[in-house]
């Protein structure tokens, strides 16, 4: 079983700073993360793996200082690593970033024939979900969003199970290896990696490739070249106001919220399990 | 299969990684252990980098280390409620290479020393905590991490875990530290525009200054407060031993509130943006208080050892060469494969030889002296800010007559003798 699980590295968005000018992201303000969804990602691959035997390759595409998070996929659990690597490559929205990673997927599948792609449901950064159905498309497998649970993997006959979260529920469903899941970070708990992951982790040295270490590239498809996506506006969302406030004595305040209660039935509705 | 390194070095601090770095420069096998997200993460100090034993690690470190600002003033502050004596010395020589001091802030700094120990081959892990050392036979031969499979050998252990050290307690090297031993000191980093601090400090382009305080600070009580400019932030802090904080019934964030509410160091505040706040112990036991520190298969190094000189806010230098000198024992020990306490004594000789231990001698009782004596503090700081508005006053007297009216005031209060009698205890504490 070859699993390869996409990751990128993002800012930690719970603490950067939005520059007020320019409506842009300041890098600076936030360390450089493996993306949250991500870590689920390869977190499912090891617990798969643990089941069915293999390698876990992660694949990257960013700056150098990318290397960070391969090694953090390491810590977790992750065999292999791949990072490409190149100023072909910068500027890219979703769609070149899914045609750039769909190449280093089919040289890595070259070696080592790939039996199922895992990505993180989006990226803190950007929130678009596209790249993971992008590079499906582009690899001909059928893409599988939204996934809470890896039920079956079966590589003798190449098939798994999945559910996949739904508004009011999770539905269940059967496809074909190789396929593409993204997942969501409820599918499972990360877990304390072992101290000699770390020290693996430690030493390891991701395989990094440019662009001309790829085969049958157009590189009018990378990169901004290859980028249709503009940015007409950006603004920040208006900050959440407080929460009213209910004061005074015991008495009073429960009497205030049986009122409020009361006036708006709406908030007593109970919501299903998944929504 | 647990894996054997031939040194694990516990603590990504001044101290650890500086041996670290030094051991792995000469080709020693080296697992870094770090228990924060990344090293200098949990780590706090006023922020000043002493040049020289820096230096003797990596030559020329200013050219890439990440620091504030050289510092080309430093300033002694004597404060009152309303009023401050002040000296200090200001010299240009200290704006150009090599330097003498610099002011820094650990999370950068430390990461970036911590990966010069990397790129000279050790291997560094974080967010890993050592629960304890294996002992076998009498002698340290691994260390037990919190982690699953957690356990990892190696020849040598160097607990550089700070100032609490538990590792070393476990290993029976010391007992629990007593209140008068350590001084709780907390600061905020203060976000300020580059051009206001060159204004507020006088200074030009990237030149910092460093200003200690006493008296008043700490509301008179044994301890020190400090303010430093970095490049575009202020690091203020204060702190006092533990002891003398219960006996005040002080809380450490109502000291630091009090301090930059005085209206002495208000001005340099105003209008600066708390960024973050820090608090942590500091080992100012001094001489009477360093443990043992070395044992069979494992040495003890910078604050976990007690190496901290208060007097003169030296610390992490004092850190840095105790761990090059563990280093050095360890590459001797490992050319006669003896990593006996024998062989590894080899390190407390180096170390009791030093200016470290040298210099922690000659204030071994200067702590005491103040803490006992509270009236240097509470009484003569005061004292001296009175004399000096006195004698600045032109009102009209003599200044030979406001010579003399100060003098009487000073030994009525206390009586010739006692006054004598302090200044004595004084000089032979600090001698």
């Amino acid at each position: 079983m070859h699993i390869v699980v996409c990751v990128k590295q993002v800012p930690d968005t719970k603490i950067i700073k939005i520059n007020p000018k320019t409506n842009t992201l300041d890098r600076r303000s936030a360390p450089a993360i493996l993306n949250p969804y991500d870590a689920h990602a390869v977190q499912e691959a090891v617990k798969i793996r643990n089941k069915t035997g293999g390698t876990i390759s992660v694949l990257s595409m960013g700056p150098p200082q990318a290397v960070a998070v391969i090694k953090k996929s390491v810590e977790i659990g992750a065999d292999l690593g791949y990072l490409i690597s190149d100023r072909a490559f910068a500027g890219a929205d979703t769609l070149a970033t899914s045609y750039a990673l769909s190449k280093a997927l089919e040289k890595i599948s070259k070696d080592n024939p790939i039996d199922l792609v895992i990505c993180g449901k989006h990226a803190i950064d950007g929130d678009t979900g596209q790249v993971g159905p992008g590079i499906a498309r582009r690899l001909d497998i059928p893409p599988i969003t939204n996934v809470i649970e890896v039920s079956e993997v079966n590589k003798e006959e190449k098939y798994v199970h999945i559910k996949r979260k739904q508004i009011d529920g999770y539905e269940v469903i059967q496809s074909q290896l190789p396929c593409l899941l993204t997942v969501e970070k409820e599918i499972n708990d990360i877990e304390y990696a072992p101290l000699t992951n770390m020290i693996n982790a430690a030493r390891y040295e991701p395989v990094i490739w440019s662009v001309n270490d790829l085969e049958d590239v157009d590189k009018t498809q990378l990169g901004l070249k290859g980028s249709p996506t503009i940015v007409g506006k950006m603004f920040s969302p208006p900050k959440l106001e407080g929460g009213k406030r209910i004061e005074g004595s015991t008495d009073s305040q429960v009497e205030q919220l049986m009122g409020i209660l009361m006036e708006r039935k709406d908030l007593l509705k109970i919501k299903t399990a998944n929504s | 299969m647990s894996e054997k390194f031939d040194v694990i070095v516990v603590g990504a601090g001044p101290a650890g990684t500086s041996c670290a770095y030094n051991c792995a420069k000469n080709g020693l096998k080296v697992l870094l252990i770090e228990r924060g997200e990344y090293p200098g993460s949990k780590n706090v100090m006023g922020g000043v980098l002493y040049r020289k034993q820096m230096e003797d690690i990596i030559p020329e470190f200013w050219k890439e280390a990440p620091l504030e600002r050289p510092v080309v003033e430093q300033r002694f502050w004597m404060m009152d409620k309303e009023s401050v004596v002040q000296f200090g010395y200001k010299g240009l020589e200290w704006a150009a290479e090599p330097y003498n001091n610099f002011t820094v802030l650990r999370a950068q700094f430390d990461q970036w020393f911590a990966q010069k120990a990397v790129e000279q081959g050790a291997l560094l892990i974080n967010e890993t905590v050592v629960t304890e050392c294996i002992v076998e036979n009498g002698k340290v031969i691994g260390v037990r991490t919190d982690r699953p499979d957690g356990e990892a050998y190696a020849d040598v252990v160097v607990l550089a875990d700070g100032v609490n050290s538990l590792l070393s307690k476990q290993l029976g090297f010391h007992r629990e530290f007593r209140p008068d031993e350590v001084a709780l000191t907390v600061m905020e980093v203060i976000n300020l525009p580059k051009d206001k601090i060159n204004d507020r400090f006088n200074l030009e382009g990237n030149h910092g200054t460093t200003i200690e305080i006493f008296g008043d600070s700490t509301k008179g009580n044994l301890g020190t407060a400090f303010l430093y400019t970095n490049k575009e932030s202020l690091n203020i802090g204060v702190g006092t031993t533990l002891s003398s904080m219960i006996k005040a019934k002080l809380k450490p964030y109502e000291l630091l509130d009090y301090l930059k509410k005085h209206p002495m160091v208000r001005p340099y505040l105003e209008g600066g943006e708390s960024a973050e706040y820090l608090a942590h112990l500091i080992p100012e036991g001094g001489f009477n208080s360093v443990p043992r520190v070395a044992g069979n298969g494992v040495l003890v190094v910078g604050d976990a050892a007690q190496l901290v000189n208060a007097i003169h806010r030296e610390g992490s230098n004092m850190a840095m060469a105790s761990g090059q000198m563990a280093a050095e024992a360890i590459v001797e020990a490992k050319k006669d494969d003896d990593f006996s306490e024998n062989s590894l004594n080899r390190y407390k000789e180096a170390l009791f030889g030093s200016f470290i231990i040298k210099d922690l001698e000659k204030y071994k009782d200067a702590a005491h002296t103040f803490e006992t004596y509270p009236q240097y503090f509470k009484e003569y700081l005061p004292m001296m800010n009175k004399a000096m508005s006195k004698f600045f006053t032109v009102d009209g007297t003599p200044k030979r007559e406001k010579q003399k009216e100060i003098m009487r005031s000073v030994t009525a209060e206390k009586g010739t003798f006692k006054v004598m009698q302090d200044i004595y205890r004084a000089w032979k504490a600090v001698k």
